[in-house]
């Protein structure tokens, strides 16, 4: 028997289970934290910085991967004026960084009834009216933490070019920012969700072979098959795997 | 970007690159696979599951003596946050027929077929937000036998024996015997599923598959169903409740030993509510947040197995839970990304895991447990792997194989994901490969089912990761996306049916008291309370700190986590 746990399981310690140990002379930056200050690991993402300092997150983690937009964060940089925005889970801290997370942006979703709507701009316009206002300021794309091109999808939306919302929200991880951030107080993610929705549900090509195979098991075509498989021995069985064929 | 020191290294990739390719090309496999002797001794020797310290004997519960993954040992030989005298069980905060517990992909669908199938009503409760769970993370797809050169029991054959035939045969066909049905039901709700120009879906490998099965979204496709499901769940509000930041800590039960809801635990308020339900249902998803083995881990931040000990202490049956699965790909390099999951569907494309010679090493499609096994072999036993600067190792994963196999602009078109998590590292994915290493990903075993989803216990259901049974001790890619859908599906049709016959007794939570008497009387020895709820990352010095508090612990419980890992107590 060989361990295997030195050479990774021990030190994989260093980034997820123990915040500061296995890292030797590691160099901190100052940054706030909600106008707190904290000295945090230079090479930490923002999460990674607010565990470090203590915190332990309710709202503002969830998949820790960037899909999921539990953690928009949005910061300035000492001597900018501007106002940037992130996931904290993929953004790096940066010296003299202050931050805050913003967990939760209230946005009302429209309720329906997928099979009653059409694919089409009046879709767009009974649920979403809102669209309308778009300026084409940008603001939005300029928000997005994903390089999504938001704007271009809200204009699309105007057009009742449902394809067009589908693929360009397709990335889309609805942490809000965008509508924080939007003068026309549209609410861009929930738009994008409803598009995709509907090019799902309408504009898709059907597949014939989908169709002909869930109607081959309702009419029980794999019965027997079922039968005879589960009825096999381990040994059969495990020569009949290791004999298949591969494609 | 790479260290310099690596770069002799990445040369060797490069300079073996053509003739790779042209294996790749060809419709022979690019390296042997194992056969079943080969596949047993590199499990043996090198799968973490196999080392001494990885599991003992559970004193306590309905698997006792039984031996398992010492992390499970531990959790599930832990106080109960309440007692029985603590509960006014006699005015229930909510009643509901189905009370769901945990709000990702099977949830979520169990709650929309009680509705559809039966008009029942149902709650969801769930510890993050809705949609906070593994099924949002998953990128690479989802097994379903649609090809007109598939079959739903060609599924059946690669999945019991990727499984090792472990896996219980009902399961494993009601899994694949469902599964067309499941790709329509999605598309029917508005999922945007890859396809071909004629409208057939498009599908890859997988791990294991013999036949091309994969169908995805881009590699969004675990984000893509969660959307839909969630958005189709909070169209019915005056159906389907939900209550989001409110784990389930315990079940409850009636006299007559059934299941009849939960008490749920608020977050934010730190006030406990009682649900009344006719049935129950637990899709709290899996365990990667406890780290087993010292391990990161590609799970949610809220995957601490709840349900598992939830259900334990109500006396359900646990099955294979001594046996972890370990992703091959999760990420080596850069530090900050280390543990995160680098798709399946990568290998499935083409690309190629390599040692530190560029030499190909294993067969880049194994079952999931073979070749990480095979992974860590090469960097324990071969030298094979790439030290990182961080103290690490990992071996090659060639992705810009890909591009050259699918054509240019492929690699950011259907993995962007995957081009983004590297790119903000400068790392392009499309040009350099990938530093890859086992990562901690899925509880292979659960709360035992049937093909109903019910357990020993009547009125208390399982679907998903949660569950045992389905994947054997090793579970394919691709199969957990079509987990929850087929068995959370189910559990509303049988969860559903169940409750609108069952007539509930006096509510007790009895059990916990003697859970507590059985901890006590078999000598176990913890200040161990669960469920976990949330992992602590707190460096070491500022837990030392935190456990001052004393008696009032929080939430996120950093003292149950800090001594989950530092001295843990079964052990």
């Amino acid at each position: 028997m060989t361990s295997v746990t030195a050479g990774a399981a021990k030190t994989s310690s260093a980034s997820q289970v123990d915040g500061k140990q296995g890292k030797a002379a590691q160099r901190l930056i100052p940054i706030s934290i909600m106008g707190k200050a904290y000295e945090v690991p230079a090479d930490a993402t923002i999460m990674g910085a607010i565990e470090y300092a203590g915190h332990q997150i309710i709202r503002g983690a969830g998949c820790r991967e960037g899909y999921c937009g539990a953690c928009a964060t949005i910061y300035r940089l000492p001597g900018d004026y501007k106002i940037y925005t992130g996931l904290a889970c993929m953004t790096m801290v940066e010296e003299g960084m202050t931050l805050t997370q913003v967990p939760y942006v209230p946005a009302e979703k429209a309720i329906y009834d997928i099979e009653k709507l059409k694919p089409n701009v009046t879709a767009i316009q009974q649920m979403y009216p809102s669209v309308f206002r778009c300026v084409a300021c940008n603001t939005c794309t300029k928000s997005c933490p994903q390089g999504l091109q938001v704007m271009d999808y809200i204009q699309a939306a105007k057009r009742g070019d449902i394809a067009t919302v589908m693929d360009l929200s397709f990335d889309c991880v609805v942490c809000g920012l965008c509508m924080l951030r939007c003068p026309a107080e549209i609410t861009q993610p929930l738009v994008g969700i409803l598009a995709k929705r509907l090019y799902g549900r309408y504009l898709r090509k059907d597949s014939a072979e989908l169709a002909e195979r869930v109607k081959a098991v309702e009419n029980g075509a794999y019965n027997a098959e079922y039968a005879e498989l589960m009825s096999m021995s381990r040994k059969d069985l495990s020569d009949r795997y290791y004999a298949r064929d591969s494609e | 970007m790479y260290p310099d020191y690596m770069e002799e290294s990445l040369r060797k990739v490069v300079q073996t690159r053509p003739k790779r390719l042209e294996l790749a090309r060809k419709p022979d496999p690019v390296y042997p696979p194992m056969n079943a002797e080969e596949r047993r001794a590199v499990l043996e020797g090198f799968h973490p599951d196999f080392e001494a310290s990885a599991r003992r004997k559970v004193r306590v519960g309905p698997n006792r003596d039984e031996s398992l993954t010492t992390e499970v040992a531990d959790l599930l030989e832990s106080h109960a946050w309440l007692r029985s005298n603590q509960v006014d069980l006699k005015k229930p905060d909510f009643e509901t027929d189905l009370l769901i517990i945990g709000g990702g992909g099977a949830g979520c669908n169990a709650a929309l077929v009680a509705m559809k199938e039966h008009g029942l009503r149902s709650i969801i409760a769930t510890k993050l937000r809705m949609g906070d769970a593994n099924t949002m993370m998953s990128q690479g797809g989802m097994q379903a036998a649609v090809s007109r050169t598939d079959s739903p029991t060609r599924h059946y054959l690669d999945a019991i024996g990727g499984g090792h035939f472990e896996n219980k045969p009902e399961l494993v066909r009601a899994l694949t015997e469902d599964g067309p049905g499941v790709v329509k039901w999605l598309e029917d709700l508005g999922v945007v599923w890859d396809k071909q120009q004629d409208g057939s879906m498009k599908t890859m490998h997988g791990g294991g598959t013999s036949r091309k099965r994969m169908l995805s979204c881009r590699d969004y496709t675990g984000a893509m169903i969660m959307r839909t499901l969630m958005d189709e769940v909070r169209n019915h509000p005056d159906m389907i409740g939900i209550k989001e930041f409110m784990p389930a800590v315990e079940l409850i039960m009636d006299d007559k030993g059934r299941c009849a809801g939960a008490v749920l635990y608020d977050m934010e308020s730190e006030e406990f509510f009682t649900v009344k339900a006719k049935s129950t249902l637990i899709a709290t998803g899996g365990y990667g947040r406890l780290h087993i083995r010292g391990y990161d881990t590609t799970n949610h931040y809220g995957a601490t197995g709840d349900g598992l000990v939830m259900a334990y202490r109500a006396g359900a049956k646990l099955m294979y839970m001594d046996s972890v699965q370990y992703h091959p790909t999760g990420v080596s390099f850069p530090e900050q990304i280390a543990g995160f999951l680098v798709t399946e569907a990568i290998r499935g494309a083409g690309g190629q895991p390599l040692n530190k010679d560029g030499e190909l090493f294993v067969f880049p499609r194994e079952p999931r447990d073979i070749e990480a096994s095979a992974i860590i072999r090469e960097c324990v036993q071969n030298g094979g792997g790439v030290p990182t600067p961080s103290g690490r190792v990992g071996v090659w994963l060639d992705s810009p194989l890909i591009d050259m196999l699918h054509g240019e602009g492929y690699t950011e078109k259907h993995f962007p994901a995957m081009y983004r998590q590297f790119i903000r590292y400068g790392i392009d994915i499309t040009k350099l490969p990938m530093l890859i290493y086992p990562s901690l990903h899925y509880q292979n075993g659960g709360i035992e089912i049937n093909e109903r989803c019910e357990t020993d216990i009547p009125g208390l259901y399982v679907a998903g990761e949660a569950s045992g049974g389905l994947h054997g001790r090793n579970r394919l890619m691709g199969n957990s996306v079509l987990d929850y859908n087929v068995f959370g599906r189910r559990a509303g049709r049988y969860a559903g049916e169940y409750a609108k016959t069952v007539k509930l007794g006096k509510l007790s939570l009895a059990h916990l008291d003697a859970y507590e008497k059985e901890l006590a009387d078999a000598g176990v020895k913890t200040d161990l309370v669960t469920p976990v709820l949330l992992p602590s990352y707190a460096p070491k010095d500022v837990k030392k700190r935190q456990l001052l508090r004393g008696g009032n612990v929080l939430p996120g419980a950093s003292v149950l986590q800090n001594r989950l890992f530092d001295e843990s107590p079964g052990a």
